[in-house]
């Protein structure tokens, strides 16, 4: 079976959830093999985990060159993997950096590239990426017609399961940068996650909207989130009034989540926020409007006020817990 | 003085209903309205406040149908000097790979080149690629995602933010920049700008003009290929109750049923 190279999601040594994701969509097409491109010593943290989803290669390539040059590094690593390996395709997360690494990949190995999937599969031999497209209005089903194929996934599109991995290691050199085309890196300030899941990587999200009406109230969502272990989120009009803060957007202009479930409340449902949450596999809704168009596509709808509902579902989770 | 290219876009708005063709999977821009993309805006006004900073000239470039001139009037009219629109019907179905040849053989034609402005992301495709992949093409730095950016002499720092958080990037001119959301409020054309703009010279190419041959791009030789597209049932509305002091306890009920909690 041939390779398919799973660039590795890391931080600190912690693999983010999407990188299992890539390993279990590997696995539909040939041979997962994990790259892992970090700082001199993450390779010996993240093998394990690696392993549990199925890696049967990892191909260990660190430098502290990673962390001082934006994205080329990566770039670097896998073109020459793709020249030595001739995998049946590489799959990198479809997140900011990931896009960017996997367009300059395409470039650099003339390769198509097929964006935002949301699995892939083998037919007839060939790799054929399934995109959700326009917020999920279509199902495009894609495969590359030049070189390697190269995919991003979506985090969240592909639910990840285990299974056991050789995980055999084999060094790869980092080439070293080219400083007058690279892009220094001089300081970075990561997101403290807090408590909460990711909002794209949480099974469960709990998003308000306008409706909340102050930063102040989003306790409400917030303590309703925490009962169910969820990530919070807001439409833009929660965050462009100051509610909350842009990086938890949800929609079109914001992030895109595929949740088990997603709560919204006082969100109207317009369809720039739908086209970032309307691929849930279960979505509940409280508005106190019963035209609000998030009923049209909502399994479970209650017409009420967010501040009476949503306390009193967050004591019935509470409740259950024990 | 640095000289700037500003790429623009026109998309899609995504208040109008979208569809693809049914001959063969593109984009059906006839069925949609189509706007300047937001964050586009975004990058006229970057490339405009440095312009009154620094000097230097801005020319704007899309690569699109006929009807990307509004898009390429609205960034004139914003204060742009002139603009470039390749335009040919051997673009139909263009791929990545292929529009990003075509955007760096463009910025070929302009001379000088310090710095070339993108957005982040379209709206219409989520992409967030063509600037990366520009910046491999031409061989120039990339520093993406800005929400900051200082131009000093040759030297460029950009403050990035993703998802990932803040990073802070440094790199020698000439480079390509995208733009976020977060960056500037773009301004609005005044009506001096709108009766200027229509005396801006605007250069309009086809492929050829650019040195490309039409059977290298487009559909036919794309490098994806579109196998098959299937409009997804919309979702239907499921059930809907009332409050009545017990909507709370509802969802719970509704959620254990479902297994969800
Ligand atoms: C190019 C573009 C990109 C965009 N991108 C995004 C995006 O990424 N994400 C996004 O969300 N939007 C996006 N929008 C904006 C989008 O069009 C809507 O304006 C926005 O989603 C509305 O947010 P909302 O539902 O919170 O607010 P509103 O539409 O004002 O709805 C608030 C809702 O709360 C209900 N409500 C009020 N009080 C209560 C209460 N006490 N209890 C229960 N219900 C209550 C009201 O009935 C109403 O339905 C975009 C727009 C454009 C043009
Ligand atoms: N056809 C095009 N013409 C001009 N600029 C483009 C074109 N396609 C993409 N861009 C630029 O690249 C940015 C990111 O686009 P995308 O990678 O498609 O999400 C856009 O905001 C534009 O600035």
């Amino acid at each position: 079976m041939s390779e398919v190279l799973v660039l590795v999601d890391e931080i600190g040594g912690e693999v983010k959830k999407v990188t299992f994701e890539l390993l279990t969509a590997a696995r539909e097409i040939g041979e997962p093999a994990a790259v892992v491109v970090a700082a001199p010593g993450t390779a010996a943290k993240v093998k394990e985990s690696l392993a549990s989803y199925g890696a049967a290669k990892v191909y260990v390539a660190e430098s502290d060159d990673v962390a001082a040059y934006l994205v080329t590094p990566k770039v670097d690593v896998l073109a020459s993997l793709v020249a030595a390996k001739s995998p049946a395709a590489v799959l990198v997360a479809a997140t900011a950096e990931g896009k960017e690494v996997a367009g300059r990949l395409a470039v650099r190995t003339g390769s198509g590239i097929l964006i935002e999937a949301v699995g892939v599969e083998s037919t007839g031999g060939e790799v054929v990426g399934v995109q959700g497209i326009f917020g999920g209005a279509f199902t495009v089903k894609s495969k590359v017609t030049k070189g390697t194929p190269i995919v991003t996934i979506r985090p969240g599109g592909v639910d990840a399961v285990e299974a056991q991995g050789a995980a055999a290691e084999e060094i790869v050199e980092v080439p070293a940068a080219d400083a007058a085309k690279a892009t220094k890196i001089t300081g970075q300030e990561p997101i403290v996650g807090g408590d909460r899941p990711e909002l794209t990587e949480a099974s469960i999200v709990v998003s308000g909207g306008r409706g909340v009406g102050s930063a102040e109230k989003f306790e409400v969502v917030e303590k309703l989130a925490d009962a169910l272990g969820a990530a919070v989120g807001a439409s833009r009009a929660a965050v462009d009034s100051g509610y909350y803060p842009a990086q938890f957007q949800v929609g079109q202009t914001g992030k895109t989540v595929s949740p088990q479930l997603y709560v919204a409340l006082g969100i109207s449902g317009a369809i720039q926020h739908r086209a970032g949450m309307q691929t849930s596999k279960t979505i509940v809704a409280v508005n106190k409007d019963p035209e609000a168009p998030i009923f049209e596509i909502a399994d479970f709808g209650v017409v009420g006020d967010l501040f009476a509902v949503a306390p009193q579902l967050t004591e019935e989770v509470g409740k259950r817990k024990g | 003085m640095p000289n700037i290219v500003v790429l623009v876009k026109q998309v899609p708005d995504t208040y109008s209903e979208r569809k693809l063709s049914d001959s063969d999977h593109t984009l059906d821009r006839e069925s949609a309205d189509a706007v300047l993309d937001e964050i586009n805006e975004r990058a006229v006004e970057e490339a405009l406040l440095i312009k009154e900073a620094q000097g230097g000239e801005v020319t704007v470039l899309s690569v699109g149908p006929d009807r990307a001139t509004e898009a390429i009037r609205k960034a004139l009219s914003m204060g742009a000097d002139k603009a470039i629109h390749v335009s040919d019907p051997a673009l139909h179905g263009a791929c990545l790979l292929q529009t990003t040849k075509v955007l760096a053989a463009a910025i070929g034609k302009v001379d000088s080149v310090d710095l070339v402005i993108a957005g982040n992301e379209a709206t219409d495709g989520r992409g967030g690629t063509i600037p990366a992949m520009l910046a491999e093409v031409l061989g120039y730095p990339q520093l993406t995602h800005a929400r900051k950016v200082t131009i000093d002499g040759g030297a460029i720092t950009v403050e990035r933010e993703t998802d990932a958080g803040l990073t802070h990037l440094q790199a020698n001119l000439p480079a390509v920049i995208s733009v976020g959301e977060k960056i500037n409020e773009p301004r609005y054309p005044s009506f001096k700008g709108i009766m200027a703009a229509k005396k801006k010279p605007v250069d309009t190419l086809t492929v050829a003009d650019l040195g490309i041959d039409a059977s290298e791009v487009g559909l036919a030789s794309a490098s994806s290929a579109v196998l098959e597209a299937t409009p997804k049932p919309p979702r239907a509305a499921g059930q809907r109750v009332e409050d009545a002091g017990d909507g709370g306890s509802k969802i719970a009920a509704y959620l254990v049923g479902e297994k969800l909690i």
